[in-house]
């Protein structure tokens, strides 16, 4: 039986073949998902924001990119993934109000930015993503062929 | 005087009602001379809630609602957050032009520009509110609409403020004239300096 597992904000899950990861209503903040292409494990992060250091209240990794990532990474691997085998699909990082004070504000941007230079950093190469735009998205990222299939209101559904 | 945290917070969430009771009195006021007619008001809940659990409150991170936003400055800094469900905004809206429910299609401009406009006034009848019982000032900026799943939209004041603090005021409120019932969720979500600030104005820390 395929079980669809919740991702909570800042939050993070791995797991195996025949379940899925899902992430409801990501709105600025970014899904990282990642699939070992040879073991059928799967990962998946919902960051908030870009980098922990400067930030007082950092105790939880799972709401960073520079800290999440690798956290994520080193979940999958105990489950017995390579990252040698391991790709990587985004999706988020939209703004949700045009908040135009300062580029700052737009976080999203910040976020994807970001997750793209950890994911690089750590050699895991990103084969899809679906970023950006002014709208939420919830995703489903399953385990069986690493697809991640994304919802939002209005625009309609898409496999990535 | 030594008071226990379950004391303190006690005494807290009376100010708060008081402040929701204030605010809400401020905003039947601002509303019903603005739609001409007689409303009703009430306010069942006031809590302090963390961002987090928000998007259960609104019955879920994917539940399609509209947000107004307004950003907050002055001797309080924040934002302050409007949320609606899709059915009450068209009620609101309809009680406010006049008009009748066409069903639940996407909202016109004018539509769009009327909810701000409620935004803005029921953002000053809380922020009057608080400002009566803490002395502080503040402004409210040109509020901003948006439609989307309750956790999409949340997620902008929840990032702001996950790099500070993560609680926010939340006072429920429902508007009553003749058979329509509007339930619209106000957050106040202050940066982490100014809830300790408000806290001590209130009398509470």
């Amino acid at each position: 039986m395929m079980e669809i597992i919740k991702v909570g904000m800042a939050d993070l899950n791995v797991t195996s073949y025949p379940n899925a990861l899902t992430t409801l209503g990501l709105g600025s903040c970014v899904g990282v998902c990642i699939y070992d292409t040879k073991t059928k494990i799967i990962g998946m992060i919902h960051i908030m924001l870009p980098y922990s250091w400067g930030v007082k209240n950092n105790t939880n990794p799972a709401k960073f990119a520079d800290t999440g990532i690798p956290l994520l990474i080193e979940k999958m691997e105990e489950l017995g993934a390579a990252k040698k085998n391991m790709v990587a699909k985004l999706a988020g990082g939209a703004q949700m109000f045009e908040v135009t004070r300062s580029e700052f504000m737009n976080i999203g941007k910040r976020n994807v930015e970001a997750a793209k230079k950890v994911l690089q950093e750590q050699n895991i190469s990103i084969v899809a993503e679906d970023t950006g735009g002014n709208y939420g998205r919830t995703i489903i990222f399953y385990s069986e062929d690493g697809r991640l299939e994304i919802k939002t209101i209005g625009k309609g559904t898409k496999t990535i | 005087m030594n008071l226990s945290n379950s004391e303190i917070n006690e005494m807290y969430l009376d100010v708060l009602k008081e402040l929701g009771n204030i605010g809400t009195g401020n905003a039947v006021s601002a509303l019903a001379m603005m739609i001409g007619r007689k409303i009703n008001m009430k306010v069942p809940v006031v809590k302090m809630v963390k961002l987090q659990e928000v998007p259960e409150i609104l019955g879920g991170a994917e539940i399609p609602v509209v947000g107004i936003l307004l950003n907050v400055e002055g001797d309080i800094e924040g934002f302050i957050m409007f949320v609606m469900s899709q059915a009450s905004a068209h009620l609101l809206v309809n009680m406010l032009m006049g008009t009748a429910l066409n069903g639940y299609s996407e909202f016109t401009e004018i539509e769009k520009s009327a909810l701000m406009e409620i935004g803005n006034i029921l953002a000053g009848a809380y922020l009057t509110a608080l400002s009566t019982l803490t002395g502080f000032k503040m402004i409210q900026s040109v509020p901003q609409l948006a439609e989307d799943m309750a956790g999409a939209i949340l997620s902008f004041p929840a990032i702001q403020f996950g790099e500070t603090g993560d609680t926010a005021l939340y006072i429920e409120t429902e508007i009553f004239e003749e058979s329509s019932r509007i339930v619209a969720d106000f957050f106040l979500i202050p940066t982490i300096e100014s809830y300790q600030k408000m806290l001590k104005a209130l009398g509470v820390a």
